[in-house]
């Protein structure tokens, strides 16, 4: 039954792309120009073509663009030509500090907060004001006071990925069964051994939910921090081949991103099943 | 009657009002004393404060007033000495049955490792009859398996006493009764001193050598001990052949359907909440004796 579902979505979905591409092949299928209204000096300034070409690639040119990159992945010919490889690795690179400094201050932090209803009430007002604030708008800030690019690119990925990890790793430790809670202390636990051995395994599935929304939007919002701090990364790779109007690179970029947004949601999604308990 | 492990002096709970006036206390004025292995279980309807009472013997809950004296210590916060087995268990469902009592046998001896910890903790799982399920996560056990592996924690580190909280109520009967008798065994070979709560009036006369018996809340008071005159070999088999039987599980039912209600609105009078009258249902003295402390002593013994 399960099998033959998976079966059938498989299909619907080669289908869908089926018509996707068709779809995309008729849209940018090369028109003839009306010959008649187009003066022939002009035409011939412009290199004699007849045919006007779509800035949007086709379908083929596409798949010469995805095969040429991918088989070069990590060439560097100087700050505007890289390989796709390399450039998702600095993006990576600066997601991966961002969200592990900011994992390094939120889960401490929210072990407190759950732990303790008065840390709970004292912060609460900070958090609900910072958090609906646009990671992008603390750039300029970031910018003035850290005077790197790069490092505040970092520091963006630092701060949007704070609140998700927070809140989850507070909500997740203040609602910890009580039980689990009075076994520990019927066994004269201290502190320090409940929080490692009952708290943190209670709470991990919660915490790994906050890690995983965390994640996602680090990555969404990486693209965009570079775009405004420049030099290196998929952001800017975007932004240099609209520069270029190449907007095949643009479409090979996009999809890239998309591909390793999904891999790590899978990583996170893996390490959910890891600390997943059934109660 | 060597009744002086663990007293329990005029111990009251009130809980914290809500918008302004004082809620009456759950109970209030409550004594009594458990003997070293004695087994002693408490009755009473939803709402009496037997978990509470519970709860504040383990040291989890703070009584409003009056004090709690084990072993000659006041009880002021939870112990090792004190083992509880929960309502619901309360095994931590990301470890195994073995690594759930090991849990526990580490907190008691920390210093322990290898062969000695390996040997105690499957000493524990053998007990309750669990070996071949000692690597199995608790999702994966019946109630009834759940309940054991509760109670072989709690035997684990070797309390002084033990504290159970309706230990089989979630259980089918059958069940029940397997579990009942393997605490019984366990109970006559260590000699575990033991306070439990139940609503089950014929665990309590299987289990129990007294059993307390409480008012409606709030404001519950013991109303009487009843003294489990069946010998102590009692088995579930051949209990209810014994005539005795019916005596005392008629007196505590009748208590349940009526007394306790009754007893609740009109103390019974000259009732001394230091010393509950203890009855022997269906020998001589059947009644709780009406006179066995004069009304006059009364006030000298509260401003004591």
């Amino acid at each position: 039954m399960a099998r033959s579902l998976d079966f059938k979505a498989l299909i619907l979905s080669l289908g869908l792309l089926a018509v996707l591409v068709f779809a995309w092949y008729q849209a940018t299928l090369p028109q003839a120009t009306p010959a008649a209204s187009a003066n022939p000096e002009y035409t011939a300034l412009m290199g004699g073509n007849s045919v006007a070409k779509s800035g949007m690639p086709t379908p083929a040119e596409f798949a010469r663009t995805f095969r040429r990159q991918l088989a070069h992945p990590f060439y560097d010919h100087g700050p505007n030509d890289k390989g796709i490889g390399i450039e998702l690795g600095y993006s990576l690179a600066r997601v991966l500090a961002g969200f592990t400094l900011a994992a390094l201050f939120a889960i401490p932090l929210g072990f407190v907060l759950g732990m303790s209803p008065l840390m709970q009430r004292a912060f609460n007002p900070y958090i609900q004001l910072l958090k609906p604030i646009s990671p992008l708008a603390w750039m300029p800030l970031a910018l003035y006071t850290i005077k790197d690019a790069s490092a505040s690119a970092i520091f963006v990925i630092f701060i949007c990925s704070l609140w998700p990890m927070l809140s989850n790793t507070a909500r997740g430790v203040a609602t910890v069964k009580r039980d689990w809670l009075n076994v520990a202390k019927t066994l004269e636990m201290s502190v320090w051994r409940t929080a490692l051995r009952v708290i943190l395994p209670a709470a991990a599935p919660t915490i790994l939910i906050g890690m995983r929304i965390s994640m996602g939007i680090a990555w969404l919002v990486i693209v965009a921090a570079e775009m405004l701090v420049g030099g290196t990364g998929i952001g800017y790779f975007v932004w240099n081949e609209w520069n270029n109007l190449s907007l095949t690179n643009v479409l090979f970029a996009v999809l890239m991103i998309g591909l390793v947004g999904l891999l790590l949601d899978l990583i996170f999604g893996g390490l959910s099943r890891l600390v997943a308990y059934e109660d | 009657m060597s009744s002086d492990f663990l007293t329990v002096e005029g111990l009251s709970r009130t809980f914290p009002a809500r918008r302004g006036e004082a809620p009456p206390a759950v109970f209030d004025d409550i004594y009594f004393s458990i003997g070293k292995g004695e087994v002693v279980c408490i009755i009473g309807h939803s709402g009496c404060g037997k978990s509470t009472i519970l709860n504040i013997l383990a040291g989890l809950d703070q009584p409003s007033a009056g004090v709690v004296i084990m072993d000659g210590r006041e009880v002021v916060g939870p112990s090792l000495d004190r083992g509880v087995v929960f309502q619901g268990h309360a095994l931590l469902p990301w470890l195994s049955v073995r690594k759930n009592i090991e849990f526990a046998v580490r907190s008691r001896w920390p210093n322990w490792s290898g062969a000695i910890l390996d040997s105690h903790c499957q000493r524990f799982v053998d007990l309750v009859g669990l070996n071949g399920s000692e690597h199995k996560n608790p999702s994966a056990l019946s109630g009834g398996m759940k309940q054991r592996v509760g109670i072989a924690r709690a035997f684990s580190i070797q309390p002084k006493m033990l504290l159970l909280d309706e230990p089989f109520g979630a259980l089918d009967a059958l069940t029940r009764g397997t579990i009942q008798d393997e605490l019984l065994k366990i109970c006559a070979v260590t000699g575990q001193t033991v306070f439990m709560i139940t609503h089950d009036v014929d665990e309590a006369i299987l289990l129990s050598d007294r059993i307390i018996l409480m008012t409606n809340g709030p404001r519950a008071r013991i109303a009487e001990i009843v003294i489990n005159t069946l010998p102590r070999n009692r088995a579930r088999s051949d209990m209810h052949k014994n005539p005795q039987y019916y005596r005392i599980r008629n007196h505590l039912v009748d208590f349940l359907v009526s007394r306790s209600r009754d007893l609740a609105l009109a103390p019974a009078r000259d009732s001394d909440p230091r010393h509950p009258p203890q009855v022997r249902p269906g020998e001589a003295n059947d009644e709780p004796p009406a006179d066995s402390l004069p009304a006059k002593k009364q006030p000298a013994l509260q401003l004591a």
